[in-house]
């Protein structure tokens, strides 16, 4: 951990063009051929790897500066054009000033006056800047380049044309790159600003290129293949070609070549240095490598997913990683995270030694890489890294003294930082405690699962070691989970207990009954040693006391559950009420919130943790399973269903009767067709509901399935009255199934089949199987949602990757105002009550609550 | 100090429960020390916060388009495509909708709200014609009016002759009976002109609100009425006698925001996007939504979330080059030869600075003794 002063810091970035003068100030070396390494394959001098330009082999010293391949970043050169040449990225703003001055005098086509006043109609929105906005600058330049007759000195104005890409035509005649630099050079500087142009950092006429800069090698290093040969950056490739024609172009107009010869050439000129700056212009084609794959140059390096901006700035590589396959463990707290052995030894976490730790240190030091727990590195005071071996073993622990820091071992309870992808929120990068494990994966707490989205069927996950204490300090206090467990997003929890742990609680405290001892050894499963609690236990332990063991003395709670009955809690003990999804589970789990806000974030995770245990260990002693019986109906409920849907069918049947006896009268704006099927799927609808209804009316024995739906732990009533009786209707793009061959959904049918059968009705239920044409219809549904699924997410992604850049600035000042970066006021109380989500209970302050505490 | 709201909950409950004067006291202490740990901290990053909090539950929209009531020309984009219609703020939607409630004094009975929804429908030359068709030899269009409809329109034949005149230039109108004949002024004309005339004549607005192609009258749980409309004019139907004109709604924002004004625009930006969310059955605070709606609105026109809208105005070169179109930024940028500040969030990530929110916000600065 070297200190890390901050000598310089960037204040700002000011963008500008470079002027030809500017480049061969900052240029170390002028390219004269393009001929890359000699015959023992050192670079050539005046090369386009040229030595100069900083270096890319390992052992080669940079002849500018004199670093080696580490220190040395690199340098320009420059090479002299033959002719000038357009640089693509500034032909439209060169058509515009052309358009705009007169090609006689060069002045601004408006006389003084009328520039006068487009000033002032200017002046209004910015009258400070003597520089036209772009928005001025646009309207200027489109009004200008009306004008057909120069106001000082009467020449007449051609039209001028920009033939895309780079050919400048002035009525039908060419104009040249040196005819067009003279005219722009002959622009004022005051004129040019009006234009919209900044002249101290643009020039209309540095757009016309007589001097190409050539970057240095480190940004173009070449590959060396397994082979030994060398293969060359795609941008060197490009240089080596302008090179060459230009120097062809030299040769030819000294040797006084014809006209056209060297036209020819300087167009070629032309065509390489545009697709060196951009090799994807529409109009020419693009310069490819001998495979035929085209050359990825300036501009292709710098935009889109995988551009340096997108790829290389705003996003970055780290070390101190690791990602690896998670899986489950009840056991540990909500807060760890199991880490394999094999991380743990190879990640680290610097400590610095201070007198009272330097024993401690030291067996780390001595125990070195290979003996958990040791260390890998030693960082001595003057920032020297040093990597324990076992050469270097000996002499690090001699001279381990204060000051020094080591890269030790992670061990139990250190600071890690938890991700999974994609990290659609917050709560996707969490802080958790590290508890190292055997094994290969890592291991987290099922509770935790929802706010990452985890689940285990080859998930992984990241985990990344804070390397500094400001680091450490921010993920414990801000990101560890018992912090997050209520997400801004709405103001309720997301963490909290699902599945077996919901059923647990529910079976315990429903009706199950537990001898003494084995209510104490289910309790110290947990984690729960209340001595006080296990002595007012009787012989036989009642469920709700169990739970209650797990509460605060002094915790109060009325609340409700799934089935809207009361829940109440007096004095820490479960009065009243059976615990379920409503009040332990995620989203709406009042109880939790309800810890959560009388103890604090550590005390409620602590007992949600156990409350997950208790769940859990009461299933592993109860026992739990599900079984194609569970969802067995009593004959007289089955029947009632299967003649609900006969009733249904014959509805429908008479329907179509109506319809084509033309009885049917059409719903206002509708023709008959279409309202036979709005009804045909209303009672089809209503009976696959109605099933779901006579199944919940018929009260049944709460078996496993059903008390799995009952206690909100997976599955609800209407997924059983489709496994037991009705699995419904199956419609396709709100309407019912209409695709297929001509008239007909499937060949087995008539044409023009309208029954239920024909057009997707599954009348059976899932146990008692589906026939070949319903299960036809419901891979068909099943296959429109996995694609309404797959054309989603990227519009999604896209939404939020909009939505993130837009309001990534904004934050809540000192003050109380929303403010974004340039501190423009967009709210003056965040949400008008200056609430913050992720502190209330659903946006809002329980009010009811606090008005029952102070009245109790 | 309590928000308003608090205080309005609070004394709602003094009343309904006969609280005393010392207990309310008591409570409001508690809720005021609750309201204050429940404030925002500065320095959080609460755009991020909102970003996330709309990105993550995106990804459950569903991304069909539902019918409305089965008629398919009534249908409604719901989900995230027009989530994103929002957010992007288009000038249109792509399904416009408008709710118009009838006035009880127009809706006694059914026949009458039928008859006000056909009013409020527009109608063109082409709905009321039974045939419209050019008559080649002598160079003219034929109209022959549909009587039934005219007459359920209650539309006279001297309305229609003036609506027609007024709609038709350089073209002699000749009132026949049940119908009219058009003739082009200027003699001669080629067939392709003359069928120009007719596509015109068809086009022609007779009555009803502009850009009002379907309407569907609805009963409400209430007994009164709303019609529900396809298309959307908000000025036309403002301007009706007939509708309840407090209770118009359209979802079209950008036609809220030219009629009304840009803070219903913002109103309408939050309705129509907490709806599309709810309908879902996510649940997204409103403060999320405000945040935004406020974002797309201060500059007194409506911005869409996207690269020439709230992105594309941001004063950091480098944060528009890092969204979208990064060489445009960049070669304009140098052109103005403008300075980046780098004052936001991305600058800052791509020099390896802290950012300026949360922990990065504040700063401490020393003075120094300058040695000599």
């Amino acid at each position: 951990m070297a200190e890390t002063y901050v000598y310089k810091k960037i204040n700002s970035i000011i963008f500008g063009m470079f002027s030809p003068t500017m480049i061969k100030k900052m240029a170390v070396a002028k390219i004269v051929t393009p001929e890359l390494y000699d015959r023992e394959g050192y670079p050539v001098d005046g090369g386009l790897m040229d030595v100069r330009l900083g270096v890319i082999d390992p052992g080669l010293r940079c002849k500018t500066c004199g670093g080696n391949l580490r220190d040395c970043m690199g340098h320009f050169g420059y090479f002299d054009l033959a002719r000038p040449v357009i640089h693509i990225k500034y032909a439209d703003i060169i058509l515009g000033v052309l358009r705009c001055t007169c090609r006689e005098c060069g002045k601004l086509l408006a006389d003084s006056k009328s520039r006068l006043t487009v000033e002032e109609e200017n002046a209004g929105e910015n009258p400070d800047v003597e520089i036209s906005t772009q928005k001025q600058a646009k309207s200027i330049r489109n009004t200008l380049k009306n004008i057909k007759k120069c106001q000082h000195c009467s020449a007449k104005q051609e039209n001028i044309k920009l033939e895309r890409p780079t050919t400048f035509l002035e009525g039908d005649k060419r104009l040249n790159p040196i005819d067009i630099r003279v005219r722009l050079e002959r622009v004022s500087d005051s004129d040019i600003a009006f234009l919209g142009l900044n002249p101290e950092y643009a020039r209309p006429e540095w757009g016309v290129l007589t001097i190409l800069p050539v970057p240095p090698v480190t940004i173009r290093p070449s590959i060396t293949l397994e082979t030994g040969e060398r293969s060359e950056d795609d941008l060197t490739h490009k240089l080596g070609d302008i090179v060459r024609i230009n120097q062809r172009l030299f040769e030819n107009i000294n040797a006084g070549a014809p006209e056209i010869i060297i036209e020819d050439l300087w167009d070629l000129l032309q065509y390489h240095i545009t697709t060196y700056f951009d090799n994807e212009v529409s109009q020419i084609p693009p310069a490819r490598h001998r495979s035929g794959q085209a050359l990825r140059t300036l501009t292709e390096r710098i935009k889109s997913k995988e551009g340096r901006f997108r790829h290389n700035l705003a996003g970055k590589r780290v070390n101190y990683a690791a990602r690896t396959v998670i899986s489950p463990d009840s056991k540990i707290e909500l807060n760890e995270v199991g880490v394999p052995l094999v991380v743990a030894m190879e990640l680290t976490t610097p400590e610095r030694v201070t007198e009272w730790n330097l024993k401690r240190l030291k067996k780390f030091v001595e125990n070195g890489p290979k003996k958990y727990p040791g260390s890998n590195y030693v960082i001595r005071p003057d920032g020297k890294k040093k990597k324990i071996t076992d050469e270097t073993h000996e002499q690090l622990l001699e001279e381990l003294q204060p000051g020094y820091v080591v890269e030790r071992h992670l061990m139990d309870g250190d600071i890690a930082v938890f991700n999974r992808q994609p990290s659609l929120h917050r709560v996707s990068i969490m802080c958790h405690r590290i508890k190292v494990f055997p094994g290969k994966s890592f291991r987290l707490n099922s509770s935790v699962c929802n706010p990452y989205n985890a689940d285990f069927d080859g998930d992984e996950m990241n985990l990344h070691i804070p390397q500094t204490e400001e680091a450490r300090a921010e993920a414990e206090i801000l990101m560890e989970v018992q912090t997050q467990i209520i997400t801004p997003k709405n103001g309720l929890n997301v963490v909290g207990c699902s599945d077996d742990a919901v059923t647990g609680n529910y079976i315990l405290t429903k009706d199950l009954k537990m001898e003494r001892a084995d209510a104490i050894q289910l309790l110290h499963s947990v984690g729960v040693f209340r001595l006080e609690r296990f002595e007012k236990f009787k012989k036989v332990v009642d469920g709700r006391e169990i739970f209650s063991a797990l509460l605060p003395d002094d915790f109060d709670f009325i609340g409700h559950s799934k089935s809207k009955e009361a829940v109440v809690i007096k004095n820490g003990f479960l009065t009243e009420g059976v615990i379920d999804k409503a009040t332990i589970g995620k989203d709406k789990g009042d109880l939790i919130r309800a810890v959560y806000a009388k103890h604090g974030a550590d005390v409620g995770l602590d007992i949600l943790g156990k409350i997950f245990r208790l769940g859990i260990g009461v299933l592993l002693r109860h026992g739990f399973t599900t079984s194609i019986s569970d969802t067995d109906l009593p004959k007289e409920v089955s029947d009632k269903c299967k003649e609900t849907i006969y009733n249904a069918e014959k509805r429908v049947s008479q329907l179509i009767e109506q319809y084509k006896s033309k009885q049917l009268d059409a719903l206002p704006g509708l023709s008959t067709m279409d309202t036979l099927e709005i009804k045909i799927m209303e009672v089809l609808n209503k009976a696959r509901q109605r099933t779901g209804e006579i199944i919940a009316e018929a009260d049944l024995e709460e078996n496993s399935t059903i008390l799995m739906a009952n206690s909100g732990a997976k599955g609800s009533n209407m997924n059983l009255s489709m496994m037991a009786a009705c699995v419904g209707l199956q419609a396709l793009r709100g309407k019912r199934i209409d695709i297929g061959y001509r008239g007909r959904t499937l060949c087995i049918f008539q044409k023009n089949d309208l029954s239920p059968r024909a057009k997707g009705f599954i009348k059976r239920g899932y146990k008692e199987g589906l026939s070949p044409e319903e299960y036809f219809m419901h891979a068909m549904t099943g296959r429109d949602s996995l694609m309404d699924t797959a054309l989603r997410t990227p519009k999604s992604g896209y939404l939020y990757r909009r939505l993130s850049s837009a309001l990534q600035d904004i934050k809540v000042e000192y003050d109380s105002t929303v403010r974004d970066a340039e501190q423009n006021i967009i709210q003056f109380l965040y949400g008008e009550d200056g609430l913050d989500v992720s502190k209330t209970e659903g946006g809002k302050i329980n009010v009811a609550r606090i008005i029952r505490e102070v009245l109790s | 100090m309590l928000p308003d709201h608090l205080s309005e909950k609070i004394g709602k409950y003094v009343k309904k429960y006969n609280i005393s004067d010392k207990d309310r006291k008591e409570i409001e202490k508690r809720v005021d020390e609750k309201y204050e740990n429940a404030k925002i901290d500065p320095g959080e990053s609460i755009g991020i916060v909102t970003a996330e909090s709309f990105g993550e539950p995106a990804t459950q929209l569903t991304l069909n388009v539902f019918h409305f009531a089965g008629v398919a020309e009534m249908q409604v984009t719901v989900g995230l495509p027009r989530l994103i219609e929002i957010f992007d703020a288009r000038k249109r939607p792509s399904t416009p909708k408008m709710k118009i409630p009838i006035k009880p004094k127009y809706s006694r009975t059914s026949e009458d709200v039928r008859l006000v929804a056909m009013k409020i429908k527009e109608t063109k030359l082409s709905d009321i014609a039974q045939e419209i068709s050019i008559n080649v030899a002598k160079g003219s269009v034929e109209i022959i009016l549909d009587r039934k409809k005219t007459r359920e329109l209650e539309l006279k034949q001297k309305f229609i002759y003036d609506t027609l005149k007024e709609a038709m230039k350089n073209v002699e109108i000749k009132d026949i009976d049940n119908g009219f004949i058009l003739k082009p002024k200027e003699k001669e004309l080629p067939i392709s002109e003359i069928y120009k005339i007719k596509e015109k004549a068809k086009n022609t607005h007779i009555m009803g609100l502009k850009g009002i192609t379907h309407v569907l009258p609805v009963k409400d749980d209430d007994g009164s009425y709303i019609i529900h409309c396809a298309g959307s004019n908000l000025e036309d139907a403002l301007a009706l006698e007939e509708a309840d004109t407090s209770k118009i709604t359209t979802n079209n924002i950008f036609e809220i925001g030219e009629v009304l004004g840009i803070e219903a625009a913002r109103e309408s930006v939050i309705v129509e996007s907490s709806k599309e969310l709810k309908d879902q059955g996510i649940d997204v605070d409103i403060r999320h939504i405000m945040l935004l709606a406020d974002v797309m609105t201060r500059g007194g026109e409506i911005k869409g979330v996207t690269r020439t809208g709230i992105t594309g105005e941001k004063e950091s070169v480098i944060a528009r080059a890092s969204f979208e179109t990064p060489i445009k930024h960049i070669v304009n940028a140098s052109l103005a030869g403008e300075v980046d500040n780098l004052r936001s969030v991305v600058e800052n990530v791509i020099i390896n600075q802290p950012v300026p929110l949360g922990t990065g916000l504040p700063g401490l600065t020393a003075k120094m003794k300058v040695q000599k």
